[in-house]
């Protein structure tokens, strides 16, 4: 009786409000949510998920706390560096809310595990940082019928949206390849760790997919259901357009079980290629030779900038127009993250071919 | 007739501003025509168009004072 007490006085503000009411939190409490990528977006969303008394909530997040994720992700300590993200947002948020059964898979999503691990779980909420991830998990999410709370930022503007959820008005549930059928190449968009962010914006998007989750579960208000919502964090400004199902998605997507475990995401995404890389000790012995050149594709403004070695700045908005007059037996190109510097190792190996070396 | 463009993300890096205004243009693939001419690093972009807040498929014809909305896909979290 008492420990029923204690719950009903930890969720009694929201069990007070007319539209919520007892019931909705019944609904929560049975409610089972995977929150995939524990970082800007899925701290908040985990935070205000944990504290609402969502029953059963998984973890998805095979990263480790970094310094420089402190800024965006204050779930974290300082003395969290270091650790398991999975498993860190568990303690801390079993601290908040001890009343709820909480699951951390410190693990990579991938199309071996990830059937599996969405399975168990009622609602999708994607907080990711990279295109690879996106698609793998809109097309689990169609193949297993389960809806997804997208939240995704850039810069200063977030987007989200409520996918593969029926709506009310009977219209075909979108998803994600509705409004982009296939990833961009890898480097087109840049991610935080390339462009950068303000704590905030990742803050106010993941909170509001917390947000949507919560009307999906309980049913009151209306879930952002095939529309697509963008915040601008500098202006305020909020746009809101509606979205449909194309016929040709469909076709996209696998189907079946093998399918989908038979995709490559990272490569559709193109990541992960490392044929052009190079590691530490290899770039220590080239940096002072007279054959190399070392390039910047950064952006001008990016920082820190390098000491230590010469270098140019060619940056890649620019990179194909300004390449042709290096003439130098090596090329040694860099970034913030080495996804740029790759995409343009691609691109002077695809146009120059192996007659000059290029490597990042 | 006036035809109001507003630009997402980083598109607005490719034109240096989040909105541009052209006047008489009858649908969107000849906007996009126009845009991309103006713009060319614009046709390198992936990018959903929305027309009056609704997304659009293929080829739409527009009216005075509409607005046509260039939103690209964000992977930051």
């Amino acid at each position: 009786m008492k420990s029923e007490n204690t719950s009903y006085e930890r969720y009694q503000r929201q069990i007070i409000l007319k539209e919520f009411g007892e019931a909705s939190q019944q609904k929560l409490l049975q409610s089972k949510v995977l929150v995939i990528g524990a970082g800007g977006l899925g701290c908040p969303a985990l935070q205000y998920l944990s504290a609402a008394g969502v029953g059963t909530i998984g973890i998805v997040d095979d990263d480790i706390v970094s310094i420089s994720n402190l800024h965006r992700q204050p779930l974290y300590s300082t003395f969290d560096i270091g650790f398991s993200k999975a498993a860190k947002a568990k303690q801390h948020l079993m601290k908040l809310n001890p009343d709820i059964t909480i699951y951390a898979y410190n693990e990579r999503l991938t199309t071996e595990n990830a059937l599996a691990i969405m399975e168990e779980f009622d609602i999708i909420v994607d907080g990711t940082d990279n295109f690879a991830s996106r698609y793998l998990i809109n097309d689990a999410c169609v193949l297993m019928n389960k809806p997804l709370v997208y939240g995704a930022v850039s810069q200063f503007e977030g987007q989200v949206a409520v996918f593969n959820c029926q709506h009310a008005n009977g219209d075909a549930p979108v998803n994600y390849r509705d409004l982009f059928p296939t990833p961009p190449k890898d480097g087109e968009i840049l991610n935080c760790a390339e462009a950068g962010v303000l704590g905030v914006l990742p803050g106010i998007i993941g909170t509001m997919q917390a947000n949507e989750t919560i009307k999906l579960i309980t049913g009151f208000g209306k879930p952002l259901i095939n529309s697509l919502l963008t915040y601008n964090s500098l202006n305020n400004r909020v746009y809101e357009i509606s979205l449909s199902a194309k016929a040709t998605t469909q076709s996209l997507i696998p189907n079946t079980k093998a399918a989908f475990e038979a995709m490559n995401y990272e490569w559709l995404c193109s990541s992960g290629n490392t044929r052009f890389e190079i590691d530490i000790a290899t770039f220590n012995q080239l940096q002072n030779n007279p054959d190399v050149r070392i390039i910047d594709v950064r952006e001008l403004e990016e920082q820190p900038l390098p000491t230590g070695f010469g270098y140019i700045k060619i940056p890649f908005s620019g990179f194909k127009e300004k390449t042709v007059s290096i003439e130098k037996e090596t090329i040694i190109l860099f970034c913030q993250s080495g996804k740029r510097s790759l995409q343009a190792a691609q691109w002077l190996f695809d146009t120059f071919g192996n007659q000059r070396k290029y490597t990042v | 007739m006036k035809i109001n463009i507003i630009l997402f993300g980083q598109l607005t890096d490719i034109t240096g501003t989040d909105s541009v205004m052209l006047e008489d243009v009858p649908d969107t693939d000849t906007l996009m025509n126009l845009l991309h001419q103006t713009y060319p690093a614009l046709s390198q972009s992936k990018y959903l168009v929305a027309v009056d807040k609704t997304i659009i498929e293929k080829n739409t014809m527009l009216t005075d004072n509409c607005t046509v909305a260039l939103l690209p896909p964000f992977s930051g979290g």
